[in-house]
């Protein structure tokens, strides 16, 4: 007998099972259409390996995965590549998203297979990649890449493997009529995970609502080291870390993974894929889905092709659909409605209930919650579901954190029970998906400032340097100057050949600056990047220096021979305006090459 | 065609705070019952006419309130208030101290905070408070004499005029003191032996009060098992009383027995009724063990070296005012936690 443990709280709700165990598991066939969704798992999407009007075989792959995490997508069935468009898909959310859509011809043609019979024969590597072609991601939950899962870290030895038999939620099936049905399959499936993990003890978890399934799998794991674990019936025990608890006794540490305590779950069908991904060489095209509710006719399990739209399988089982109201993918507790009978079945669906609307009826209205803490008497997790409903509520997520929000498995036991009828649940996603948000915002501004200061930064040293360059530009313009000047003095004099001369000798100094300058950046090798990438401002930047410096001995000349009422006035006001302008275009080719508005620094004004 | 669009959970458990409320009544009808058969009609009118009250108050603030009143008059809570104030309140108080009792409780202490779920005191204990500390003399001196229905006890009709009349005190020879009023004020000069041939003991512990006591015990149990309450705050609450006992009053020359203190009073109604109300109560299991704990020591000091014979409002306003206290420090350890995370956030461990 295996030792169990128990885990926290945990509620009895009504099984409804028996609605769909009384018919074997039937085959659903090929419907008109099969929608392949790109992505059926967390993780990254496939990118699609064929193109439009392509005839495909079944099981041939339609798309694979190049980098990141997640799997390959097979055809379930042979025919013609229809589309690859965005398609109402199961999720949450009600959005499409990019599906493959494949129809078939009804040949049902395979094409080659690979099966192998002594697996042992291969390395775990190459055994781990046959899983990975195969498809097959965790049937049971988020849908985790199985081949990734098998292949815990280096550190992280496996000691006990579990196989997720417990099926805990009200409705589900599946996974108890696959026990029945496949039992040698799901224990050749478990004995390959067993080789490729080496673990010291394998368990298979099974609620004991389901002695059947029980009994097929003690005759299947006969003579076997496998033990079979019947455990109490009590929501959530299928919950991994619940189950985990339940069979070891430990608990997983929050925000890690099961491997950290040297344990694995994997799901009852999953098993089966892995089964007949090794010794059949089939990829996982199909998987077993619950079809119950009180609006279906011949509720029971289906082996439905990946792709099948829920429509047909409906169909099959004879629905109602006037007294249709509610159609949930999953079980009652954790399941998502659906706006949509178009989605089609992916690799991680494992029941829809379409329900009357006396059968799930529409909760009361939210009444105030009066703290009788049954919430958390029966939370798994031993939180504080109404102290985190009043900071989620209360948009407190400081508060709600430091409460263990994100340990929330979202099981919904809280707001099952909730006499108030408030929808527990649905305030901690708002909390968590608030708090991610944040999160995500603060990152954004984080680098944002980050980057923001680098910049001011980078600015600052540049507007440095430009101005000790400029100051030691000006220091040359005005030793040039006064010599200028002596000598312009010496030509006015002279009076008639003034304009030329000192346009002459200015075009001089300003090659002896040009020159000096450069000498000077050479010298420097700090200024000299930012040189190099503003060559054109520099050089506007000496040509306006330069006109300004001759404007200025020209206005001098032109006062003196005012003063002195030369003949001479006249031509030198005609050269004052010249150049005047002269330092007017080059500031503004200046400012232009800066590209900004024409502010000259008060040098300029001064000289006006 | 449109679904229905929910979020998780889509099933629900059918136990609505309504049909709780009504148990919780229904659990208290044992208590009553006891009351009425050792002392008579005064405590089944007082619960009748504090219901009566307690949801006319209810009702009218509500409509001030400008909430539906038929949605909040459904939960039964404040026929609750008014049912456990008509236990709490002396047989034969005048029906204006009910009344204000009642009104104070629902206005003050629970509407004004913001009505169900949002009243940090328990209503109900803070109009009792109210009315013994504005009316001591008729909190006092109405305690109905133990007397068997059948054994010359005042009818009906005598009971409720006397309730109707509005006198402070009641018909003399109707009441008594209580079995713990008695003790504290005569044991300063008497022996214990001599204390306990006051009629108000009868032969056995307290006439009368040890079957009330025994009743609201039972209903309480009810509660337990029906998984209405947890046995942690009746467990902390007993439990501080009795250790209080035990370690200082084991001499019942000194101070009143063990035995007294757990089946005379209000100590099973405040235990399982009172002390439970889960608005103004901790919140986790151990929170919940200090809670009661505090309440049970609040009372034994109280009744010991107070001024008051009985202690359970007191007690339990006193620990009310101690809740977010105590919720900050006794959060639950977590699954996959090494240990609670105790305190405020940004706060060390």
């Amino acid at each position: 007998m295996t030792q169990l443990w128990d885990f926290a709280g945990g509620i009895h709700p009504p099984g409804h099972k028996d609605i769909s165990t009384a018919r074997p598991i039937r085959r659903s066939g090929i419907p008109e259409r099969l929608i392949l969704p790109l992505q059926q798992h967390i993780g990254d999407p496939a990118e699609p390996i064929v193109e439009v009007g392509e005839r495909v075989l079944k099981g041939q792959k339609v798309a694979d995965i190049q980098t990141g995490m997640g799997v390959p997508v097979h055809a379930p069935t042979s025919g013609i590549i229809e589309s690859i468009a965005e398609h109402p898909v199961p999720h949450p959310s009600g959005m499409a998203d990019w599906c493959i859509t494949l129809k078939p011809d009804g040949e049902d043609q395979w094409c080659s297979r690979h099966p192998l019979s002594d697996f042992r024969a291969l390395g775990r590597d190459r055994v781990l990649e046959i899983i990975r072609d195969a498809g097959i991601a965790g049937m049971g939950g988020a849908g985790f890449p199985t081949s990734i899962k098998l292949r815990p870290p280096r550190d992280r030895k496996i000691n006990t493997l579990i196989l997720n038999g417990a099926e805990c939620e009200p409705y589900i099936t599946a996974d108890d009529m696959t026990m029945r049905e496949k039992a040698g399959e799901i224990v050749a499936g478990l004995k390959v995970m067993a080789w490729i993990l080496r673990p010291e003890r394998c368990v298979i978890g099974i609620e004991d609502n389901k002695p059947e399934a029980i009994a097929a799998l003690r005759r299947a794991t006969e003579g076997t080291q496998t033990e079979i674990a019947v455990v109490p019936t009590k929501y959530p025990s299928g919950g991994e870390k619940q189950l985990i608890q339940i069979l070891t006794g430990m608990e997983v540490p929050s925000g890690g993974i099961p491997a950290d305590i040297g344990v694995m779950c994997q799901n009852i069908g999953t098993a089966v894929a892995v089964s007949q991904a090794v010794f059949q060489g089939t990829p996982l095209i199909a998987r077993v889905v619950t079809i119950t509710g009180d609006a279906i006719d011949e509720p029971g399990n289906f082996e439905a092709l990946i792709g099948t739209p829920i429509e047909y399988l409906l169909e099959q089982a004879g629905v109602q659909q006037d007294r249709l109201s509610r159609l949930v993918l999953g079980g009652p507790m954790m399941g998502y409605t659906l706006t949509t009978e178009a989605v089609p079945v992916i690799k991680t669906t494992n029941c829809i209930i379409a329900a009357t609307a006396a059968e799930l009826p529409a909760p009361p209205p939210e009444q105030p919650c009066i703290r009788c803490g049954l919430c958390a008497e029966v939370c798994p997790m031993e939180l504080l579901p109404q102290q985190l409903f009043w900071h989620s509520k209360a948009t407190e997520f400081e508060k709600a954190e430091h409460l263990n929000l994100f340990d929330c498995i979202e099981c919904g036991a809280c707001s099952y029970v909730c006499p108030s009828s408030i929808p527990l649940v649905q305030y901690y996603r708002f909390a968590k998906d608030e708090i991610r948000v944040q999160r995500a915002e603060q990152l954004k501004s984080d680098r944002a400032r980050e980057r923001f200061e680098a910049r001011q930064a980078r600015l600052e040293r540049e507007q440095e340097e430009k101005e000790l360059r400029r100051r030691e530009r000006a220091k040359a313009a005005a030793e040039a100057q006064a010599k200028k000047k002596a000598e312009a003095e010496k030509a006015a004099a002279d009076g008639e050949a003034v304009d030329e001369r000192s346009a002459k000798s200015a075009l001089v100094e300003q090659a002896l600056a040009r020159k000096k300058a450069k000498a000077e950046a050479a010298q420097s090798p700090a200024p000299a990047k930012a040189a190099e990438e503003q060559p054109d401002i520099e050089d506007l930047e000496k040509q306006l220096s330069n006109a300004m410096s001759k404007l200025e001995t020209m206005q001098g000349m032109l006062e003196e021979a005012k003063a002195q009422q030369a003949d001479n006035v006249e031509k030198l006001e005609r050269a004052v305006a010249k150049n005047h302008d002269r330092v007017k275009r080059a500031e503004e080719a200046l400012a232009e090459a800066r590209g900004k508005p024409a502010d000259r620094p008060a040098e300029s004004q001064s000289t006006h | 065609m449109a679904f229905v669009q929910q979020s998780s959970p889509h099933a629900h458990s059918a136990r609505p705070t309504s049909r709780v409320m009504l148990w919780v009544m229904i659990a208290a009808l044992p208590g009553l019952f006891a009351q009425t058969l050792f002392f008579g009609w005064g405590n089944l009118i007082n619960v009748l006419f504090c219901i009566g009250v307690a949801i006319a108050s209810e009702a009218a603030l509500l409509r001030l309130r400008k909430k539906p009143i038929g949605f909040f008059l459904r939960d039964n809570t404040a026929a609750v208030t008014g049912l456990l104030l008509g236990l709490s309140l002396p047989q034969f108080a005048p029906w204006w101290v009910s009344a204000v009792a009642v009104v104070s409780a629902i206005v003050v202490a629970k509407q004004l905070y913001g009505g169900l779920g949002s009243n940090p005191f328990n209503p109900a204990m803070v109009g009792y408070a109210l009315v013994l500390v504005s009316f001591p003399v008729a909190m006092t001196t109405n305690w109905a004499a133990p007397a068997m229905l059948w054994e010359g006890a005042p009818g009906f009709g005598e009971t409720l005029a006397t309730i109707a009349s509005g006198q402070q005190t009641a018909v003399d020879g109707w009441t008594m003191a209580t079995p713990l009023d008695e003790y504290k004020h005569k044991i300063a000069s008497h022996t214990a032996t001599e204390v306990l041939t006051h009629p108000t003991f009868g032969d056995g512990i307290a006439r009368g009060w040890e079957w009330v006591n025994a009743a609201f015990l039972a209903g309480g149990l009810l509660l337990i098992f029906l998984r209405i309450i947890s046995w942690h705050i009746p467990a902390g609450f007993l439990g501080g009383l009795v250790l209080m006992s035990l370690a200082f009053g084991n001499d019942a020359d000194l101070y009143a027995p063990l035995s007294l203190h757990v089946l005379a009073g209000g100590t099973m109604l405040g235990a399982f009724f009172i002390a439970t109300d889960p608005v103004s109560a901790a919140t986790s299991h151990q929170g919940k063990l200090i809670y009661g704990a505090g309440i049970g020591i609040l009372i034994y000091l109280i009744r010991t070296w107070g001024n008051y014979p009985d202690a359970v409002a007191f007690s339990v306003l006193l620990m009310n005012f101690a809740v977010p206290f105590i919720d900050h420090y006794t959060p639950p350890r977590t699954y996959g936690h090494h240990k609670p995370r105790r305190g405020v956030p940004g706060s060390q461990g």
